[in-house]
């Protein structure tokens, strides 16, 4: 059996399904936008932030992306607004905006 | 009813005195001599000088038979002080005979032993012991004794299987093969009926 | 190349687990099964065995880790008893879900509590619905063979189920007796290499186990579990058949026992059905028509070849060795009784639990229940069907 995680959804039968719910392939989190889970929104003001990147670890969904060092953004396809960024920012760099629109 | 060409032991001793192994190094001598063995122990409360017992099941065919052993044949008491506090006799068969670790003699033993009729076998397995091996372990005399008065090995094919048995287990310490060698000799020209 | 020797039930567990050389075993002591960890640590410091052994802080973790080790494509091993079973529960259930072939070495012993260390199968028998194969043996022989056959069995790529294999605490665990050991050579071919096709391990294809399942796939998951215990009972005859081959000893899903032109019969698992053939034996020296079948397999349960070596039977015993307190009788006897149910004719069946905590069951406990089959099958009053054995009081 050599079914792919993208293949398998609510409509498939125990027959279609890999034994055990194993998954074969990597990143199959990239299949599923959880960004649309989210009813408020955090945004990043990028003059005030230090680069500290308290939020990072504290972000449950690792939806901070960090690059050489720096916090480039917030990535909205997996963001679920839970806020604790923002809780957590010392500099007031990240606030919660209402709705889940970007 | 009892099978054919089965014999059945019962071993009455303490935590850690070693009838447990006695009861396995018969069950060793047997299969040795080509036997149908069972060797097993009743655990109680699994400590230092609690009363234990083992059993013994020595047969020409393979026993199916799981059961503790209410009607021995042979019953070995490897500590004279439980004669006190267990009925070791109980269920003994009319033909059988009783095998005692103790300085006394069968006669002076007898009292002891609630109304016993049959054979009365002693062996003074403490002295033997701390004469050929220096410490009181009283099971390698007892088990000489046990399979004298009962038979159920020969004696040249049961010393050589020994031998060979002990080499094996004492592979670290080759002195102490001599001490239970003679145990063993000893014991089966002093036990006493 | 067959040979004899006299091993107790744990010497014989420990040294097959020690001819197949599994890659990890995973174990905490406790009686009676303390002896499989503590003789394989030997074999394992002393250079026999090229097995990761990982002493761990509790049975709960020892499952835990053979589930990891199983996981990353290693072939894990773990012995048990009682309390340490009960302690496993919840992972139990993870390793046959996440269809990983662990093979377990059960050593039954009673529940607490009261706090006992004797045997019955209270401890298996709780965990009997986790989704693991469960085969009993009547004596240290059988244990051996059951463990040599578990892994064939479990890892076949169309059960990939856990495996329990179970003997009677101290009754066999640890009573020397006879045994026929297989040469090491024809143990692992007869075992092979374990090859999953998909593991942790293995860089070319990555893989994650154990997801969070909605409602919408938990039970397709779970119909795909009991669909390979269903094909369990298949493969169980094929590698008893194979085992046939090197050894010459017949294993099926259940032994049959003087059966042929039985009237009446017993249903039991374990060392106590050896005590009961010599209660059949004697009865047939007598001309009753007496038999029993023993159980080996009761994980997949074999309900239609039960039924079919019963139907003949006037009147049949079933007999647990665990209560269930539904206050109806054990769970042997609620399977065995449930499967009587398709037949045309059906044998009067009562049940009985027996052999609590240790307590001894001898033949003449056994004559005493094919006295009252004798009385039932001769038309009889049925009397209550769900009685305990050798109590007293």
């Amino acid at each position: 059996m050599k079914l792919s995680a993208r293949d398998i959804n609510e409509n498939s039968t125990w027959q279609e399904m890999t034994l055990g719910g194993e998954i074969y392939e990597p990143a199959t989190s990239k299949l599923v936008n959880t960004g649309a889970w989210r009813t408020n929104t955090p945004v990043l003001d990028v003059a005030k932030c230090r680069h500290c990147l308290m939020c990072v670890p504290y972000c449950p969904d690792s939806s901070l992306p960090v690059l050489y060092g720096r916090l480039v953004g917030v990535d909205y396809y997996h963001c679920k607004g839970c806020g604790i960024c923002a809780e957590v920012c010392s500099f007031g760099a990240i606030t919660m905006k209402e709705g889940g629109e970007v | 009813m009892k099978k054919q060409g089965l014999v059945e032991f019962r071993w009455h001793g303490r935590g850690g005195q070693g009838a447990k192994t006695a009861c396995l190094l018969l069950a060793d001598a047997a299969f040795a001599a080509g036997k149908y063995v069972q060797g097993f122990p009743e655990y109680g409360p699994e400590r230092m000088g609690a009363p234990i017992t083992a059993y013994n099941r020595i047969s020409d065919t393979r026993c199916s038979v799981h059961c503790n052993i209410e009607e021995p044949d042979y019953v070995v008491v490897v500590d004279e002080t439980l004669l006190e506090s267990v009925d070791v006799t109980r269920g003994l068969q009319a033909e059988g005979a009783v095998i005692i670790n103790t300085p006394k003699a069968p006669g002076e033993i007898r009292r002891k032993l609630r109304g016993w009729k049959g054979r009365v076998c002693t062996i003074d397995a403490r002295k033997i012991s701390e004469e050929t091996l220096g410490k009181n372990f009283p099971n390698s005399p007892m088990l000489s004794a046990a399979v004298k008065v009962s038979g159920v090995l020969e004696e040249a094919q049961f010393m050589s299987d020994m031998e060979e048995s002990f080499s094996h287990k004492f592979a670290n310490k080759p002195q102490v093969v001599a001490g239970n060698m003679d145990a063993l000799r000893r014991s089966w020209q002093e036990v006493q009926e | 190349m067959n040979y004899n020797d006299r091993l107790s039930g744990n010497e014989a567990i420990a040294f097959a687990m020690k001819q197949i050389d599994p890659d990890v075993m995973a174990a905490f002591p406790i009686t009676p099964s303390t002896e499989i960890p503590q003789y394989f640590a030997q074999y394992v410091a002393n250079g026999e065995v090229n097995t990761e052994y990982v002493p761990v802080e509790s049975e709960h973790s020892s499952m835990s880790a053979c589930i990891g080790a199983q996981a990353a494509g290693a072939r894990a091993v773990t012995a048990t008893s009682s309390a340490g079973l009960a302690l496993m529960y919840e992972m139990m259930y993870v390793a046959s879900s996440s269809r990983l072939p662990i093979t377990l070495a059960c050593v039954n012993r009673a529940l607490t509590g009261p706090i006992n260390i004797n045997n019955d199968h209270s401890d298996s028998m709780g965990i009997r619905d986790a989704g693991w194969i469960q085969i009993y043996a009547e004596n240290n022989q059988e244990a051996y063979d059951n463990f040599l056959q578990a892994m064939p069995i479990g890892e076949h790529p169309d059960v990939r189920l856990p495996v329990m294999i179970c003997q009677d605490g101290f009754i066999t665990s640890h009573a020397l007796e006879n045994i026929t050991l297989l040469d090491t050579e024809s143990v692992k071919a007869f075992v092979g290499e374990y090859n999953p096709e998909n593991y942790l391990l293995k860089k070319e294809n990555p893989l994650a186990i154990g997801p969070y399942d909605l409602g919408c796939h938990y039970m397709e998951h779970k119909i795909q579990q009991a669909e390979s215990m269903k094909f369990a009972k298949e493969r169980i005859l094929e590698v008893a058949a194979e085992f046939e081959k090197i050894s010459g000893r017949k294993y099926g899903l259940f032994e049959e026992y003087q059966m042929e032109d039985a009237e009446v019969a017993l249903v039991l698992i374990g060392s106590s059905a050896g005590t009961a053939k010599a209660a059949v034996e004697e009865l047939r020296e007598q001309g009753v028509k007496a038999g029993l079948i023993k159980i080996r397999v009761f994980r997949p349960f074999p309900a239609e070849e039960i039924a079919e070596a019963l139907k003949n039977v006037k009147a049949v015993a079933i007999m647990d060795k665990a209560e269930s307190f539904s206050a109806q009788g054990g769970p042997l006897f609620a399977e065995v009784r449930s499967a009587l149910y398709d037949l045309e004719s059906r044998p009067k069946a009562v049940g009985y639990v027996y052999g609590l905590g240790g307590r001894d069951i001898t033949p003449q406990h056994f004559q005493g229940v094919y006295g009252r089959l004798l009385d039932i099958a001769k038309g009889g009053d049925l009397g209550p069907v769900y009685t305990h054995l050798g109590q007293r009081g």
